[in-house]
């Protein structure tokens, strides 16, 4: 599945995104975000305070208790600063 | 049928051409309310902020705000026009323009868009010092949630 980073936690992986293959029983973005927090020094930095780290499934705000399903996409950022 | 305009770009934009594309030909609005946010210097020690989005979804975004807006009050027309890249202090960063047959509706739906897309559309403001090494991300503030908790 495509994997999106975006701000600080782009800066902190190191990368804007990649292809993942989570492990299977993988149920929810929440613990899509649990497996990447183990992939590294950086990737436990980013996710360091999973709380607050806000998740789009195929490019809609989901609950970190969302199935991740059938989509595609998967991307993790923080709380939003536009406008 | 109102179908909004919404626009994520590079470049600048002119909130009186945009207000004139809604107004344009037709005779029946009352109302068009157009807020423009700026970009601050900070008392001068800000030379610019970087503004990233998530293409795509930004966009969509803005579409369902919008379309929230036009749900909830009579208008006539909507546009949204929000900036990515570098943007320098007394630059333009974000456009809302709507219009209706009165001006509450104008004013009401303006400050609602405003306060939802804050919340909602993926950007996100990093901060370039005059001094020193680049800053840091701007932080999302309690204020700014609880201001589109009031919708």
């Amino acid at each position: 599945m495509k994997v999106l980073y975006f701000a600080w936690l782009r800066e902190r992986i190191g990368k804007a995104e990649e292809e993942i293959t989570f492990p299977p029983g993988t149920r929810t973005v929440g613990e899509a975000m649990a497996h990447l927090a183990l992939l590294g020094e950086e990737y436990a930095y980013a996710f360091e305070n999973p709380s607050i780290i806000r998740i789009a499934l195929d490019r809609r705000h989901v609950p970190h208790d969302c199935p991740l399903g059938t989509a595609r996409e998967l991307a993790f950022f923080p709380p939003m600063t536009g406008g | 049928m109102v179908v909004p305009l919404v626009r994520v770009q590079a470049e600048t934009f002119d909130p009186a051409a945009e207000s004139r594309r809604i107004t344009q030909g037709r005779t029946d609005i009352g109302a068009v309310v157009t807020f423009t946010g700026l970009c601050r210097s900070e008392g001068g020690s800000l030379a610019a902020l970087e503004l990233e989005h998530y293409p795509g979804m930004a966009e969509d975004e803005l579409l369902r705000v919008a379309g929230e807006a036009l749900s909830r009050w009579p208008l006539q027309g909507v546009t949204i026009l929000h900036r990515f890249g570098r943007i320098a202090p007394g630059d333009d960063i974000v456009l809302v323009v709507t219009a209706s047959a009165h001006r509450r509706a104008a004013f009401e739906s303006a400050d609602f868009l405003m306060d939802y897309l804050k919340t909602r559309a993926p950007f996100w403001k990093k901060e370039h010092p005059v001094c020193g090494e680049p800053g840091g991300w701007v932080a999302a503030k309690t204020a700014d949630d609880q201001a589109a908790g009031r919708w």
